[in-house]
């Protein structure tokens, strides 16, 4: 039993490939980093669409799910925390490097399609249809051999996950440790005993009396005298303005209109 | 049109994803450009399940997409952590294991 490829199944792949493709070299060439992931999205969106046309409704649907749901998410998500404008440097480290990375595509785009093209000409496509493998349905077909002939490897998955899983945390996780992590109070007050700090104590707070409580005003010592730390430098060195003080106007404190406001 | 135009699409795409990888010089961005090899060699495996009428094609293809999926979450912590102490996710100054 052969599979005859239906015209709306050509329609869609000449429609979804060249979205994929298009989708493909807009990542390569966009120049910000989020834009890149974008066509990326695009291109997995339309890859599941082909999956869908080409009997593989799991596959396409998870293929949605895993890739654009998930994975691209978390690939923003990332590019957001390093930041959005962490764009490429355009300096070269190996001269010609770019070039040369254009022409072996090229090549090897030749070789391949050249390859597959002349490999896979006149085969016949069995497909999955009723009557082959995919009979009774598709998600039932791969679950029986999931469970049955991959069994291994599908235990060996959940392995997997699990190690990734804990890599990720283990990596990810922020560890405060070297010059970055902050020195808590205790560490704090032992360097301060220690003598790593300018004097023990924290500085003076400003003086209050009772005619003032500005933080103009100088704390006293126990002798009488000036305590210049207790100031800040900031308010010495401020010139002194003087505000316009406005001028006695008797009508303010009768609340009354003003003499021209009756004209 | 037959099935041989999915293979040459595949075969398109991985091209331009290695070639992401050998130019561009963003982590991530690199990062994203394996995806899309990954995502191609998947489509070729999807159009041999329906070349052959087996479903194995289609369970490796899922297979794939579960260790790309871990290797993403892995790859991605590794990128931030070296985002951490180098505050840069260019592949050209991650050239130390340490510092």
């Amino acid at each position: 039993m052969t599979d005859v490829i239906s015209t709306g199944e050509a329609v869609t792949f000449w429609i979804l490939g060249p979205i994929a493709l298009l989708g493909g070299l807009g990542m390569v060439f966009a120049r910000n980093a989020v834009h890149s992931a974008l066509f990326l999205a695009m291109t997995m969106l339309s890859l599941g669409g082909l999956y869908m046309a080409q009997q593989a409704p799991f596959l396409g649907f998870v293929q949605i799910i895993v890739y654009t749901g998930a994975v691209m998410m978390l690939f923003l998500f990332v590019l957001m925390l390093v930041g959005r404008d962490s764009s490429d440097s355009v300096v070269e480290v190996l001269r010609g490097q770019r070039v040369a990375a254009l022409v072996f595509g090229i090549g090897f785009a030749v070789l391949l399609v050249g390859a597959v093209g002349n490999a896979f000409t006149n085969i016949p496509s069995v497909g999955l249809a009723a009557g082959n493998a995919g009979a009774g349905g598709n998600v039932t077909g791969i679950g029986r051999l999931i469970f049955t002939k991959y069994l291994f490897a599908f235990e060996l998955t959940s392995a997997l996950l699990i190690t990734a899983a804990l890599g990720a945390m283990v990596l990810a996780y922020a560890q405060s440790r070297g010059a970055q992590s902050k020195i808590g109070q205790r560490a704090t007050v032992q360097a301060r005993l220690r003598g790593e700090h300018d004097r023990i104590s924290p500085l003076p707070g400003p003086g209050v009396f009772a005619t003032g409580n500005s933080v103009a005003v100088p704390a006293i010592l126990p002798d009488g005298s000036v305590a210049p730390e207790s100031i800040s430098a900031i308010i010495d060195a401020t010139p002194i303005e003087e505000s316009e003080k406005p001028a006695a106007d008797a009508h303010a404190l009768t609340g009354g209109p003003y003499p021209e406001d009756e004209k | 049109m037959s099935p041989t135009n999915y293979l040459l699409l595949s075969a398109l795409l991985f091209t331009i994803g290695a070639v992401g990888v050998l130019v561009r010089r963003n982590a991530i961005v690199v990062f994203m450009c394996i995806e899309l090899m990954l995502n191609a060699v998947n489509l070729s495996l999807v159009t041999f399940a329906r070349l052959n009428g087996q479903l194995d094609g289609q369970v490796m293809a899922f297979f794939v997409m579960v260790v790309a999926a871990a290797e993403v979450v892995v790859g991605l912590a590794i990128i931030m952590s070296i985002f951490r102490t180098r505050r840069s996710s260019s592949v050209d100054d991650a050239n130390l294991l340490k510092y």
